[in-house]
């Protein structure tokens, strides 16, 4: 029970002020002498659980939206179901050979280079880099992936760290592909205690300082979320003392959507459907570096990136933690909104 | 209703229609069930109160506690019946008695003194102190022509908050 709680005051501190997204119309600013009509009329909360009932922010991010079928008139079905045969017979294996065949590649040429060339380490690392990179291309090679990326591509350099939003398994194998990163995911608090945090974020800053590294990227948000929407982003990344050079991923679901629902399929179900669709379209932009201004918090710093993140992918904001998946809010919040009302109370009183 | 599908006949639409007394339409309806289904998570035929809480906006609402008791075991239908206080079709009369329900816990047709303090203090915390509630709460109701002992009813409700300012309508979306 103690790693529970020491988890939700972790949450509590990577979250800022909720209030300013909540929708906060239905509670009008109460004046004027105290009634009972005050104090009986509850509306305002119901409306918002049940606003919360019938539709809520957070459920919608992990919603998959299936694409309407179009295969449904005399002509268009048949050419639908020679698609299909295309796709499973002849595109499917097709695939799976040249997967296959990049592991045999990268198996084949990484193993040599890493214990043959033990004494030139810049050699080894550069024929490493380009050996993962390779792979990765395979990778997207596999599913078809047309990937078209903008902006100055990242540059080895110490001291940056790199953020991108997430949708899927998929979305570090893309960015991978045209850098070798050293990927982290901030994982469940559950599993991280503490003190370990104190251990990780050393680690990381020791990695990001250090010359030779490859470049880290980290997915802030910690969950995958439905390409539509943004959650909260994880301050972790962001107080490493270093540029953080966000990267915004967009899909587009012309033939299969990216996003891999846990709750509805395995992933080798989802790897099945994305290797049997004809494309995986994507768009990866290499957002300007940004550094943490004077008197900025990492949370807002976090928050700012989070923004230019969203506004370049065309994504929606929402103020939830992605690990409310896993956990219970705060009681901090329902305290916030008891604390406003007791206060409008006591303030009404004295104005009598 | 067909629990293990996930998909309504135009007979159950109109059967839960009936129910709510048209306070929704049957596009709302078809809404609200594929709500219902994805709350439903393990497609036992009613949202437990952990599947209601996996929704953080309803978790953070200080009132969830009470509404989880309400909405405790209900299946689809009366799910529909429960939220039709909200809809912008209910009339004030039905907004009025959902309040009322909410503040009756027992379910004995009258709201006591200590059944409001209840909710007041869902609503208030730890930051008003029990015997500053209580003073409140007294003088509120002396001056509305109630004393501590009395023993609210429908119709006083209905006096007291049945004004046409009454805000509680929530939409629901509809593809």
């Amino acid at each position: 029970m103690n790693k529970l709680n020491t988890s939700s005051s972790e949450l509590d501190l990577d979250r800022p002020n909720i209030e300013d997204y909540l929708p906060s119309g239905s509670i009008q600013e109460p004046h004027g002498e105290l009634r009972l009509r005050d104090l009986l009329d509850i509306s305002p909360t119901l409306t918002e659980a049940a606003g919360a009932i019938v539709d809520d922010s957070f459920t919608r991010c992990f919603k998959s939206n299936p694409p309407e079928p179009w295969n449904w008139n005399i002509y268009l079905f048949p050419l639908w179901c020679l698609g299909v045969v295309v796709r499973y017979m002849i595109l499917f294996p097709l695939r799976v050979m040249v997967l296959m065949l990049g592991w045999i590649v990268f198996l084949s040429c990484y193993f040599p280079v890493h214990f043959l060339l033990t004494g030139q380490e810049k050699l080894r690392k550069r024929l490493e880099r380009g050996l993962v990179e390779l792979i990765c291309s395979f990778f997207v090679a596999s599913w078809t992936g047309v990937v078209k990326y903008h902006g100055p591509r990242p540059s080895m350099r110490p001291k940056q760290v790199f953020v991108a939003n997430h949708t899927s398994m998929i979305d570090f194998i893309v960015l991978e592909q045209m850098t070798a990163f050293a990927v982290i995911m901030q994982k469940h608090p559950g599993w991280v205690e503490a003190k370990d945090r104190e251990i990780v974020a050393r680690k990381l800053r020791e990695h990001v300082h250090g010359a030779d590294n490859n470049p880290l990227l980290i997915f802030p948000e910690g969950t995958c979320v439905n390409n539509h929407y943004t959650v909260m982003f994880k301050k972790g990344a962001f107080e490493l003392g270093c540029t953080v050079c966000p990267i915004a991923v967009k899909y587009n679901k012309i033939f299969v959507d990216a996003f891999w629902n846990s709750r509805k399929q395995s992933f080798t179900t989802h790897l099945l459907q994305l290797m049997t669709s004809w494309a995986v379209v994507c768009d990866v932009w290499y957002l300007e570096p940004q550094n943490l201004k004077p008197g900025e918090t990492a949370i807002e710093f976090a928050e700012r990136v989070r923004d230019i993140i969203s506004v370049r992918a065309g994504l929606k904001k929402v103020p939830w933690d992605g690990y409310l998946k896993y956990s219970r809010p705060s009681p901090k919040h329902r305290e916030q909104k008891q604390q406003s009302f007791a206060e409008s109370i006591l303030r009404r009183l004295e104005e009598k | 209703m067909g629990n293990s599908s996930s998909m309504l006949t135009q007979y159950d639409i109109e059967e839960v229609q009936e129910h709510c007394n048209n306070t929704f339409s049957q596009q709302e309806i078809v809404s609200l069930y594929q709500r219902f289904c994805q709350l439903d998570r393990n497609g036992g035929g009613f949202i437990s109160a952990d599947e209601f809480m996996t929704v953080p906006e309803f978790a953070v609402n200080p009132l969830s506690q009470r509404l989880l008791r309400m909405l405790d075991g209900l299946n689809f239908k009366e799910f529909v019946f429960f939220l039709s206080a909200f809809s912008s079709r209910a009339s004030l009369q039905l907004k009025v008695d959902f309040i009322f329900k909410v503040y009756d816990s027992d379910g004995n047709g009258k709201v006591s003194f200590n059944d409001v303090l209840d909710i007041l203090r869902d609503l208030t915390g730890q930051f008003i102190a029990e015997h500053q509630r209580e003073h409140v709460l007294t003088q509120v109701l002396e001056e509305a022509g109630y004393t501590k002992d009395s023993l609210l009813v429908p119709a006083d409700f209905m006096k007291i908050l049945g004004s046409s300012d009454l805000k509680m309508e929530v939409e629901v979306p509809v593809d």
